[in-house]
């Protein structure tokens, strides 16, 4: 094929074949910045947790009266209690926070009192000697918490923790060289913590951007928050038990004790509808990239079809003569699809600079990480195939032009 | 004449169903994406107090120094309790107010229903002239009640409707946790959005507030916030309440009324002197650094406006604008196509004017249909636009009389713009060659 006559032809349709160039290149840097988007929401959606999801519900439980410290302690037990009797549960736990619920409870850690700038901001659950086992949590190095060694933290009471369990993410960045077990940190704490037991997994309370830098850095103490105002039940039931246990969970705990709240909004949820709530606005997010990414290519293609068909139809006699002169139908079909290939190319190159341009914006005001080139490639082979698929009807048509066309008055 | 145009046009239109109907779409599609996602934006940028805005301020002060700020954090958003009463007592500004949200069990007196939670703040008196907060029944408690710490209370009118139906409730009780109040005011329907006192707290768009006690009267029966609480470095504070309030932990908003440009100024130097003065007495280690920003640069501040919102309009702008490029090229090609025909008809002696006149009127019909077409999809996408953006903001967005004339009038004229080049190439349109090729 030659691309000199091509060239040559194009030449004198500018104005088209500026604004097909330009539609792909605001084509391709909006549907990169788009897909990248996507992509970082779905993965931020995939971030795990590290608890049994599945079997496990939380009850936002928030006294109707002012307990003092050693009331709270013993209404606690008793819920506990109550909870841990219900047909279908398996163990139950409280605490101050719990994963992914979108806000964080967060210390800042320094390994020496007198540190300024913090090491890292870790999540800080309160914990008793269930938590770890009934959130399902992979304990890989040390031990659990023992009974004895949970202590009740009333209002305004400072409990000062000496034990703490921490997730693997917590002990790589505390300990990047060596064994995390054993060693010690502070926490916003007068007094040196050692760890004792390193989770797996244990996504932090919040899934915000802020936080990124401390991804799945989180702690555990052994520490039971006794205030007036409420507490979280983490319960975990028996496979395939859950829904049953959430419907008798509340109605036992208001019948053990009335003076409660328990919010009909958010009192008490299933963990797949915490996971749910926690990503919503990622979710959304990707939704709403994918519909401008599908519109966008699909009226991009209509776009190149309308504009293809109307340069056939007003070439008919100039490819009647080429092929009166012995072109094939191949030759024509060609000719148009190495058109739509230069303009393509033209418009991609336009495309890559303004995807970096574009990101380079969002990056500087909407702190958008910046786009892998890999987006780029995928884009522009994406929107080659679719200027390719787009202008093959109407370079059919042109192919089947027959030679008589030629002697017919334009 | 126009109405023959239109005639015209249309007759055009029909002729390539396909090639109109693409047009239109594009354009309604371009059109609805960027006016829902515009809507949502305009809901969660807006101005919650036009008039007072500008005189609304924020003072922040760096009271745990540079190096707290090492990794690029900012000033603390709040004030610490010393802080806040400092200022409060110095009374510098016209009017002022320390702020903070409480979360409490109202206690209905009929013993057979059960308690609920209300949410609230804890204020001082200025607080409601200085929002301009409307009251149905009563007023605001006074300065003299603040410093009386007073069990008073201001209730929404929802509260009032749960608690007396109604009724103009002001002199009756209501408990809170193991308290009573005496109803001094109901405030009528006021949910400023983004409630922008509260920013430092929450999203701003949340459900409106129950209830407000004086700041004083909440600090002494030791009332926690239910807000943000913030504290730096390991440094350890003495136990209880005592320890807390005296504590550097920032959780007391602060708001300041400054009339005009020489009243902030004076509040400015009036802060630095402040931070000076703490730095002399050797409770800042550092040069004194403070900050006073108005209501919209606050709200710009705390970013109340979530990235998603910004992002999403962005990307639906450039979304409109490769729908106007492909109206462009879809339009030179129709109107193109129909060279001859403009031949003959300037050769028949109708002025470039009246070419221009008959194409825009064709593209007119194409805007307005796409206007249609995007109120359409506008009308849809406003009930999806809850699965989308934060649904506390998303229902803000609603089909107001302005999104339904913006939807329109973007859709005419972004299409008039689009078909000014292949309009002025088809007024460009040769009769002696158009005539001669045939």
């Amino acid at each position: 094929m030659h691309i000199q006559p091509i060239l040559a032809a194009l030449r004198r349709h500018k104005a088209g074949t500026v604004l097909i160039a330009l539609q792909i290149a605001l084509t391709l840097a909006i549907v990169c910045n788009a897909l990248f988007i996507i992509n970082q929401r779905l993965a931020h959606i995939d971030e795990p947790s590290g608890v049994d999801e599945a079997n496990l519900f939380v009850i936002a439980n928030q006294w109707g009266e002012q307990y003092s410290t050693q009331e709270a302690v013993e209404r606690i037990e008793q819920d506990l209690v109550t909870l841990r009797q219900l047909p279908g549960v398996q163990d139950v736990t409280s605490s101050n926070n719990y994963p992914i619920r979108g806000i964080s409870n967060d210390n800042f850690i320094t390994m020496t009192p007198d540190q300024r700038a913090p090491t890292s901001d870790a999540a800080y659950y309160m914990g008793d000697a269930n938590f770890v086992r009934t959130l399902g949590l992979k304990l890989i190095a040390g031990r659990d918490f023992r009974p004895e060694e949970v202590q009740n933290q009333g209002l305004r009471q400072t409990v000062d923790p000496s034990v703490a369990i921490i997730s693997k993410a917590m002990a790589t960045k505390l300990f990047p060289n060596s064994d995390a077990l054993g060693k010690h940190f502070y926490a916003m704490t007068p007094n040196p913590i050692t760890v004792i037991g390193i989770v797996d997994v244990l996504h932090r309370g919040d899934v915000s951007t802020w936080s990124a830098p401390y991804i799945g850095e989180s702690m555990i103490v052994p520490v039971r928050p006794a205030d007036p105002y409420g507490i979280y039940y983490i319960v975990r039931t028996k496979p395939g038990q859950l829904a049953a246990a959430m419907r008798a969970a509340p109605k036992a705990l208001y019948a053990e004790n009335r003076m409660r709240m328990i919010d009909p909004k958010d009192g008490l949820l299933s963990f797949a509808q915490v996971r749910h709530r926690a990503f919503e606005s990622d979710r959304g997010m990707a939704i709403l990239m994918s519909i401008i990414c599908i519109v966008l290519l699909a009226i991009t293609a209509a776009g190149i079809i309308g504009l293809t068909s109307f340069w056939v139809g007003q070439r008919r006699r100039q490819i009647g003569v080429r092929r009166a002169l012995g072109a094939t139908h191949r030759d024509i079909m060609q000719y148009f699809m190495t058109e739509n290939l230069l303009i393509s190319l033209g418009g991609l190159a336009i495309g890559v600079v303004l995807a970096f341009g574009l990101n380079l914006w969002l990056h500087i005001h909407l702190e958008l990480k910046v786009l892998p080139l890999t987006y780029v490639l995928g884009g522009t082979v994406i929107l080659l195939l679719l200027g390719q698929g787009a202008v093959f009807a109407p370079a059919l048509r042109a192919s089947r032009v027959p030679p008589i066309e030629a002697t017919r008055p334009a | 004449m126009f109405a023959y145009y239109l005639r015209l046009g249309w007759r055009s239109l029909r002729r390539n169903p396909l090639l109109t109907a693409l047009m239109v779409f594009a354009i309604g599609v371009g059109v609805a994406a960027s006016a829902t996602t515009f809507a949502v934006f305009h809901a969660a940028s807006g101005n919650p107090l036009p008039d007072k805005s500008a005189q609304l301020f924020v003072p922040q002060i760096d009271i745990w120094g540079p190096a707290s700020r090492s990794a690029g954090r900012d000033l603390p958003d709040a004030l610490s309790y010393p802080d806040a009463m400092a200022l409060m007592r110095d009374h510098k500004a016209a009017r002022q107010t320390a702020i903070y949200p409480m979360a409490s069990t109202a206690i209905p007196q009929d013993p057979t229903r059960e308690p609920f939670a209300v949410n609230g703040y804890a204020a001082y008196a200025d607080f409601f002239p200085m929002f301009e907060a409307p009251f149905l029944y009563g007023n605001g408690w006074n300065a003299s009640q603040d410093e009386a710490h007073a069990g008073v209370v201001v209730i929404s009118r929802a509260l009032n409707q749960q608690l007396f139906g109604g009724a103009n409730s002001v002199g009756r009780t209501i408990r809170l946790d193991d308290h009573d109040y005496r109803v001094v005011g109901v405030l009528d329907e006021w949910n400023p959005r983004p409630r922008f006192y509260d920013v430092n707290n929450s999203d701003g768009f949340s459900d409106p507030p129950d209830f407000f006690v004086p700041f004083t009267r909440a600090i002494d029966l030791q009332t926690e916030t239910n807000g943000n609480s913030n504290c730096y470095g390991s440094a350890g504070r003495d136990a209880g309440w005592k320890g807390w309030i005296q504590s550097d932990c920032v959780w007391v908003s602060f708001w300041a009324e400054l009339p005009n440009r020489a009243a902030v100024t004076a509040y400015h130097d009036y802060l630095m002197a402040y931070a000076s003065e703490q730095q002399r007495v050797g409770r800042f280690h550092w040069a004194p650094f403070v900050q006073l920003h108005d209501l919209m640069q606050w709200l710009d501040y705390e970013k109340v406006v979530p990235p998603e919102t910004r992002i999403s309009m962005l990307l639906s702008l450039g979304f409109l604008l490769v729908c106007l490029v492909n109206t462009v090229g879809l339009l030179l090609a129709k109107f193109m196509r129909r060279a001859a025909e403009i031949g003959v008809r300037r050769a028949l002696g109708a002025s470039r004017r009246e070419i221009w006149l008959q194409y825009l009127a064709e593209a007119l019909m194409i805007g307005v249909a796409g206007g249609v077409v995007g109120l359409v999809l506008t009308g849809v996408g406003m009930l999806g636009i809850g699965l989308v953006f934060d649904p506390d903001i998303a229902r803000l967005a609603r089909m107001s009389p302005s999104v339904i004339g913006l939807t329109l009038l973007t859709a005419v004229v972004t299409t008039l713009a689009a078909a000014l080049y292949p309009t002025w190439r088809a007024a460009r349109v040769q009769p002696a060659w158009q005539l001669k090729a045939n």
